[in-house]
């Protein structure tokens, strides 16, 4: 880890000084997709403390919530675990001998003063003043989680992190910042859900996946049908390195609005899929953007949704060539459960090189009857028949999901087959 | 025996006009049956007729099961009564067949694991159902789900069309699993390739233009196979269980 002179640390001090500025005036800034939110309807609490309390001993609401999210609150398969609510920290912790490796998981507020190298990350990969909600993450700073995997270390056994909200009228806004050095491997597992009716939350995430690294990501979100929700999440993947990114919503929202961008350079790989179910009255607005930036990139975004009640939602794709020889494949597929749900598949691909490959496929469209008739002449029912056509509408996403990450999105999906029919 | 099956005086409906007129047939406890006749001469809609598909309206006639009426459930009652169709073309289902095969388990309590291997269908586990299966891969995976539901009558549509040499004896140890294991069976085949594998043959039905023109000895197939069933019907005999001519 690099340390900074004293003429550095004053220019950290000031580009500090400048965020937190850029921040304020930013605040009433539109995102250009999703309803408007508006900040003051929501109680940002004051940054709380850091304590150290294990998984188990959350209130049953909040612990239930959790597991619902594929939380692991025995932490039997986790080698870390970061647990926040509202805004305070709960617990961050790593088993000792991969803390001796140099796995670092820690609140981001501490990590900050810790490590004076982590300030060059801080807002490098996504703009403070892109809009009001990653504004207010500066703003209000509620801390977030920073984790580091050091190079050459792989950590197959995934960490976990969990966001809780329990503040009725509560705002969360945190900031995380991921780090996997060259040549290492992390898998981490993000579950945020609350116990609150109405709500707004904030996650800005940087990832940064250096040389060779390969990071897996699966967040799976559990909010209710009063919350409104703003994922900001930017991932550099340097030269061959992977990322891998699962996002699961099957609980209800009022407004989910997310777009993470991936910059891949030379060599890199990711994959982003999506999937979501929208219910009740459910605005959602995702998807992913992936622009390569070097030769030989590759990319795939896949968006599964499924859409029952009077639920919308917009899924975008953005497949964008910087370089020759890259690679990448779009696919939104919309499943529509009810006559008043509402789906649009929004795919864009764009390149100036005319050495490079991109594709995309786009359907949107409802159980087909021979599907139903031949799952009823099988021995289900009509419920059942829709649950398993859900279930494996979505699991058709799951493919780069390693076996160590499935128990938490597994669990999810079937509670979404079960919940397709209302 | 008691007839487990009873179809009376059917007549059905599909697509706007009617396709079986008047179909009389009966199945036997533990009897391996098959039903044979030219192309749309109404086998496929007899048995989907018998499975419930809603597609098939009965305009006329009953179908007992068991001595109860069963025209009014819906697909899955009769399948839980034990009756099961093993589709001549299943329609592309998008459901991994290993998370299929863990739901029908579950659902009948049945176990079969073992039996993947034996028709050598492991590979297709990961896939979704049909979806680039070969004709051999569809039949055979049909047999299994079958086999999985531990059916009391299995109506067994064309397992044997489209499939190579090597298949058919699969195919057939299959259906012999089903009748050992005490099914009653009702198979179609157009060509009756697949008879001489299978352990035993207790009756025969001949369906031409949506009728049944003959129920009987199985020992009439060989004259059906050499005058074919234009002959057959012309200077056969269309009552029940008479030789022909």
């Amino acid at each position: 880890m690099r340390s900074l002179r004293s003429t550095e640390w004053s220019k950290v001090e000031g580009r500090l000084n400048n965020l937190l500025r850029n921040a304020k005036e930013a605040l009433r800034k539109r995102a250009p997709y999703g309803p408007d939110i508006d900040l003051e309807e929501f109680n940002f609490e004051e940054e709380g403390d850091v304590e150290n309390e294990p998984v188990e001993s959350l209130p049953p609401d909040l612990r239930k919530a959790g597991e619902a999210v594929g939380i692991d609150v025995n932490e039997r398969r986790v080698s870390g675990t970061y647990l926040q609510i509202d805004g305070r920290v709960l617990r961050s912790t790593v088993l000792k001998w991969l803390r001796e490796r140099g796995l670092i998981v820690a609140p981001i507020s501490e990590a900050l003063r810790k490590f004076n190298w982590l300030k060059d990350y801080y807002w490098s990969a996504i703009p403070v003043d892109q809009d009001k909600y990653t504004a207010a993450a500066e703003v209000f700073r509620q801390h977030g989680y920073f984790i580091y995997v050091p190079p050459n270390v792989k950590i197959e056994i995934p960490v976990q992190t969990c966001l809780l909200m329990s503040c009725h009228r509560g705002a969360q806004a945190v900031h995380n910042i991921i780090i996997a050095d060259e040549n290492s491997e992390l898998n981490l597992i993000t579950g945020c859900a609350t116990t609150a009716n109405r709500g707004l939350h904030i996650g800005v995430s940087e990832f940064f996946v250096k040389r060779g690294a390969r990071v897996t990501f699966t967040m799976i979100h559990g909010w209710a049908p009063e919350f409104h929700v703003r994922p900001r999440a930017a991932v550099v993947v340097e030269e061959g390195g992977t990322f891998v990114n699962y996002y699961i919503n099957m609980h209800s929202v009022k407004s989910l609005q997310m777009l993470p961008t991936v910059i891949e350079h030379r060599n890199a790989c990711s994959y982003l899929t999506t999937i979501v179910l929208g219910r009740g009255s459910a605005f959602m607005d995702v998807g992913g953007r992936i622009i390569f930036r070097g030769e030989n990139a590759r990319g795939e975004i896949t968006s599964r949704s499924v859409i029952r009640d009077s639920a919308k939602v917009i899924m975008r794709g953005q497949l964008i060539a910087e370089a020759q020889k890259v690679r990448g494949h779009l696919e939104c597929r919309g499943l529509l459960l009810s006559d008043s749900a509402e789906a649009e598949a929004i795919p864009s691909l764009k390149s100036k090189f005319n050495d490079v490959e991109l594709t995309h496929e786009a359907a949107l469209g409802r159980i087909s009857e021979e599907e139903m008739i031949y799952l009823m002449m099988k021995g289900f029912n009509e419920d059942e028949a829709t649950a398993l056509l859900v279930r494996g509408f979505i699991d058709a996403g799951l493919q780069h999901l390693p076996e160590s990450l499935r128990f938490a999105a597994i669990s999810t999906l079937e509670m979404a087959a079960r919940m397709a029919k209302g | 025996m008691s007839n487990l099956l009873e179809v009376r005086d059917l007549s059905v409906r599909a697509g706007g006009k009617e396709i079986l007129h008047g179909v009389n047939l009966s199945i036997r406890e533990g009897d391996v049956g098959v039903l044979m006749g030219p192309n749309a001469a109404g086998k496929s809609a007899l048995l989907k007729t018998i499975m419930g598909d809603p597609r098939y309206e009965i305009v006329r006639g009953s179908i007992l099961f068991n001595g109860v009426k069963i025209n009014d459930l819906k697909p899955y009652e009769r399948v839980k009564l034990g009756i099961a169709l093993a589709f001549q073309n299943p329609p592309r289902i998008g459901i991994k067949l290993g998370y299929f095969i863990d739901k029908l388990s579950e659902e009948f309590g049945s176990n079969a694991d073992s039996v993947i291997d034996e028709l050598g269908i492991r590979q297709l586990v990961g896939r979704e159902l049909f979806h680039g299966f070969s004709g051999g891969e569809m039949k055979k995976t049909e047999l299994f789900i079958t086999l999985l539901q531990r059916p009391r009558l299995a109506l067994l549509d064309e397992p044997d069309s489209g499939v190579d040499i090597d298949s058919l004896s699969v195919i057939a140890s299959m259906i012999n699993r089903l009748i050992d294991a005490g099914s009653s069976v009702l198979l179609v085949t157009h060509t009756g390739h697949i008879l001489r594998y299978l352990r035993r043959l207790d009756v025969i039905h001949v369906m031409i233009n949506g009728k049944i023109v003959y129920s009987g000895d199985p020992s009439i197939m060989e004259k059906i196979l050499r005058y074919g069933y234009e002959k057959f019907e012309k200077y056969g005999v269309v009552e029940s269980g008479r030789a022909i001519k």
